[in-house]
Formats: structure tokens, C-alpha cells, sequence
């Protein structure tokens, strides 16, 4: 496994009693995408979002093993878990723009690190907005307010809201699955040019999209990562009966 | 069926009756008030102070002291209500703590005003010896308005979405960044709301100012420094003396008819300022 970006070892994640992650070894490879699949409730999104620690703001929740980014253990005491999540963005499944202006919005990230500087904040907001693959469609309008947008157009802004901060690594919770087919279609070449830039992880529930647009899959169940390798043979040639019996879509 | 029909009929009935007994019971207060109280109504009435022993002139000095105890009590209430409500709903862990919290301020808002009276008194009167001042009045008002605004801070607290607060910290903001830029600014205005409210509940009120500073007669009008040295006078008190203590009272009972319409038209413009604020509110959110 060569340039390996992050990877977890023995990770297990409870919320309360319940035990949702199960001694999960994922590796995660810089400027590639990798796709996490698996039916509803397999742990998929929980594993995500353990990647960030953005799962620390649940409360009753308990982490044990590692997750670890460029050699550094996220969830090891005194980590700056501000820090971990500018380096590590998070898009949402549902667009969640701030009822703010659009501009607002892409510079939220950098005014609460402190920056102030007007032309480098129009800079990055432009940068990030073509970034997304949104600039085009926006640019006459960065003054409205992002609630007006449809909801594609919302969650370009999100991606570019998050690629405003220059993270590492780019997470993204299922981003497509409240959009139209056009609106997919456009968020998925976008991640594949982001990947030049970017690791980028990705749930999906879209079997299509994770062949489509990952290079790494790997199968979740029942908290479980049942199967992972290249995409290609996940699809289809999988190693396991389960891994088959899903991506072929006999359950699910 | 016939049974099933007229027994829904009854009950819907029933039902509409009781809607329509609050409306009625509501217009009746309006209009006595209102019938009885504008014939002493003038621009005389709200700008002069009473005279020949409160049975001419008008209220102006407790028109001034109502608006000066309600304001001390909404500085005192308002930022702790929103400090408190800040707190538990954005960082207290849930736990025995916060449920001990919860129940005490919901028992505060069951605490009869009377109880707050004498609390007051012993409190901020001779303990901190603000003795009969506004300001003792005010602050006492201002603990029985500290219940509605922390309820009414931390249900608008709650209207703000959740993700808001995540897609924040996911961008690598603190929580307090968080809870500063993208919390507070949309929580604010039902926050006000909640205030507004506590105030107009503040300025009625009789029994808390009755041993901490409001007086029978006092026609110096508060301001500086008087707010922390004098009596005053107040719509409420103002009311109860001219209906049940003057010594010439259906003399003065037009007085006292005026001075309700005048309490309770301040306190429904108050009412309708929080009305507004909140409809402004949503409309924004939408």
C-alpha cells in the first residue's frame, strides 16, 4: 500500500450500549477516491465521520483504536481536534448552506481562522468556488442569499465551503442523494477533478456512483468492513458471497 | 349513525363553546376598560402629575416608574436568561445537573409573586441594602421574569437547526466560534421575543414591588442617581390604591379606570412588538 493518506487499525465505535463499529482496518490513499458502500444502518456514515472526530459532538458515544492521519493518531489525548477538521472537510448529506450570502458562506471557514484581508478572502472564494464547479453559475450573484439556490447548486456550495479551508482529505456523506440526475452527474465529475488535489472518501448508496466515480471500495455490514480492494474487482469480481450478493443488488 | 353523528356534533360543540368563552370573557375585560377609561383619557391625564390629593391631574410619575423598573429588570434578567439558556442547551452534558437546573426554574415560574415580594425585600431592600429604591423593585421583577427567559431563550436556541452547528465545526470552527456566528445571530431575535414577554408580565406585576420601593404617592420622577436612592410610583400600584385604598373612591374611580386602559394598552403593544419580532423571525428563516 503505497502513499497511504490515513488509515484506521482496530477501530471500534459504540454509541451507548451499541456496538456500531467492528474492529475496522481501512486504509485511505492520498489522491485517490474511496467509496464506502453497504445497506442502510451498516456503519458506513458513523465510520466517516469518525474520520474528522465529528462524531465527538454526539453525546454517549465511546471510541476505541486509531485512526490515523499522515502518521499522527486523531483520537490520541491533546490532539486539536479544531485542527483535525480544517485538515479533514466534511460535506453533508443534506445541503446545509448558512442562511448567509453565498459569499459569506465559501469565506466562513477562512474568517473564523482569522482571516480579514478582503482581497485574499474574494481570492479564495473564487478559487474555491471554480474549485466546485459552481463559479460560473454564481459569480454575477455572491451577495444572495444561499437558501435561493436549488438544491445542486447548494451543495456545490457546501463542497466549495469546504475546499475554502484547503483540507487534506475531503469526506463526503452521500452528497448526490438528494439531488437530480443532472445534479449528480455534475458533483461526480467534480469529484473526479477534485481527486487531483484531494483523498477523497465517499458514502454512497448509489452502486453506479461508487463504480463509476471510486478507485477503493470497501463493503460495510452490520458495522462490519466486509470487503475492500479496487473498485474494479469489488464490482466484479468480489472475493465474498455477501460482497457479490449487494453490489449485485439481492439485498440491500 | 345517526347517534354517532349528533354525538360529534356535541362534542365539536362543546368544544367551540370553550374557545369562544375565553374570546368573550377577554372582550368583556377590553371593553370595560376601555368604555370607562377613555372618558378620563387626555394628553393632560398622561403628562401630569396627580394632584388635590389623587383626585385630579394625571400619571405620569408612574407611568415613568413603570418604564424604570421594567427596564432595570429586563438589563438584570434578559443577559443571564440567554447566558443560562446558552449553557444548557449548547454545553451542558445532560445529566443530574442539568435536571436539577430544569426543575428549579421550572418551580421559579410556580412561585407565586407575593413569595417573590418578600424575597426581594429581604434580599435586595435589607441584605444588600438597595433599600426602597427602582432598583430593588427592578431586580426582584427581574427574578420573576428569569424563568420565561430562559425557557423562551433556549426554545429559540432550539429552532436553529442542527446542522448549522455541524457544518460549522466541521470547518474546523471552536464552539464558541461556532455558537457565536452561526447559533446566536439566528436564535436572537426569539430570544427578544421571549423577553418582550417576561417584560410585559414584569410591568403589571404588583405584589414583588410592593415591599421594595413603590410608593402611594411620590411625585419626584425617577432617573439619575434617584433610581438608586428613591421610592416611585407605578401603573399597577398606581391602579390597586385609586380602586381599593383612596379615601374618596368612587371619586376617583375614572382615574382608576384610565389607568388600566393605560397599563394594559402598554402591555399589548408589548405583546404585539413580540408578535412582530417573531413573525419577522420565521419570515427570514423561510
Amino acid at each position: 500500500m503505497n502513499n497511504l493518506k490515513m488509515y484506521t487499525k482496530g477501530l471500534n465505535f459504540y454509541y451507548g450500549d451499541f456496538h456500531a463499529l467492528i474492529d475496522i482496518d481501512l486504509p485511505i490513499e492520498a489522491n485517490k477516491v474511496t467509496a464506502l458502500i453497504g445497506p442502510s444502518g451498516c456503519g458506513k456514515s458513523t465510520f466517516l465521520r469518525t474520520l474528522n472526530r465529528m462524531n465527538d459532538i454526539i453525546p454517549g458515544t465511546k471510541v476505541e483504536g486509531k485512526v490515523v492521519l499522515d502518521d499522527f493518531n486523531i483520537y490520541q489525548k491533546n490532539t486539536d481536534i479544531v485542527d483535525i477538521r480544517r485538515r479533514v472537510g466534511l460535506v453533508f448529506q443534506e445541503s446545509n448552506p448558512f442562511p448567509k450570502s453565498l459569499f459569506d458562506n465559501v469565506a466562513y471557514g477562512l474568517r473564523i481562522n482569522g482571516e480579514r484581508n478582503r482581497v485574499i478572502l474574494r481570492e479564495r472564494v473564487e478559487e474555491s468556488l471554480k474549485s466546485a464547479a459552481i463559479w460560473e453559475e454564481v459569480k454575477d450573484r455572491l451577495d444572495d442569499s444561499a437558501i435561493d439556490l436549488s438544491g445542486g447548486q447548494q451543495q456545490r456550495l457546501c463542497i466549495a465551503r469546504a475546499l475554502a479551508v484547503k483540507p487534506e482529505v475531503l469526506l463526503m456523506d452521500e452528497p448526490a442523494s438528494a439531488l437530480d440526475p443532472i445534479a449528480t452527474q455534475k458533483i461526480e465529475e467534480l469529484i473526479f477533478q477534485l481527486k487531483k488535489d484531494y483523498t477523497i472518501v465517499i458514502v454512497t448508496h448509489n452502486m453506479q456512483q461508487a463504480a463509476r466515480i471510486s478507485d477503493k471500495t470497501g463493503f460495510f455490514y452490520l458495522g462490519k468492513l466486509i470487503e475492500f480492494g479496487e473498485t474494479d474487482q469489488i464490482f466484479t469480481n468480489p472475493r465474498l458471497k455477501k460482497t457479490e450478493d449487494y453490489v449485485t443488488g439481492r439485498f440491500g | 349513525m345517526n347517534l354517532t353523528k349528533s354525538t360529534q356534533f356535541l362534542g365539536y360543540t362543546i368544544l367551540r363553546l370553550s374557545a369562544l368563552i375565553i374570546i368573550a370573557i377577554l372582550l368583556f375585560i377590553l371593553w370595560d376598560i376601555i368604555a370607562q377609561g377613555s372618558e378620563v383619557l387626555s394628553w393632560e391625564f398622561l403628562t401630569q402629575k396627580p394632584k388635590n390629593g389623587m383626585t385630579e391631574g394625571g400619571i405620569w410619575p408612574a407611568i415613568v416608574g413603570t418604564f424604570w423598573v421594567s427596564l432595570v429588570s429586563v438589563v438584570f434578567s434578559v443577559p443571564i436568561g440567554m447566558f443560562t439558556a446558552i449553557y444548557l442547551n449548547e454545553y451542558a452534558k445532560q445529566g443530574r445537573l442539568i435536571r436539577i437546573i430544569r426543575m428549579a426554574i421550572r418551580n421559579l415560574s410556580g412561585v407565586p409573586s407575593i413569595v417573590y415580594g418578600l424575597f426581594g425585600f429581604a434580599l435586595f431592600t435589607l441584605m444588600f441594602n438597595f433599600g426602597l429604591s427602582v432598583i430593588s423593585s427592578g431586580l426582584t421583577l427581574g427574578l420573576l421574569t428569569l424563568p420565561w427567559t430562559i425557557t423562551a431563550s433556549e426554545e429559540a436556541l432550539k429552532t436553529v437547526p442542527f446542522g448549522y452547528r455541524e457544518a460549522s465545526l466541521a470547518l474546523g470552527a471552536t464552539k464558541w466560534q461556532t455558537i457565536k456566528t452561526n447559533v446566536l445571530p439566528y436564535a436572537v431575535p426569539g430570544m427578544l421575543t421571549g423577553s418582550v414577554l417576561g417584560l410585559a408580565r414584569a410591568a403589571g406585576e404588583t405584589a414583588p414591588i410592593l415591599f421594595t420601593g413603590v410608593a402611594f404617592f411620590w411625585p419626584i420622577l425617577p432617573g439619575f442617581p434617584e433610581l438608586f436612592t428613591q421610592q416611585f410610583m407605578a401603573l399597577p400600584y398606581h391602579l390597586y390604591i385609586l380602586a381599593t385604598q383612596h379615601h374618596e373612591i368612587l371619586k376617583v374611580r375614572p382615574l382608576a379606570y384610565g389607568t388600566a386602559f393605560v397599563l394594559i394598552t402598554l402591555i399589548i403593544l408589548m405583546n404585539s412588538l413580540a408578535i412582530w419580532i417573531r413573525y419577522r423571525f420565521r419570515k427570514k428563516y423561510k
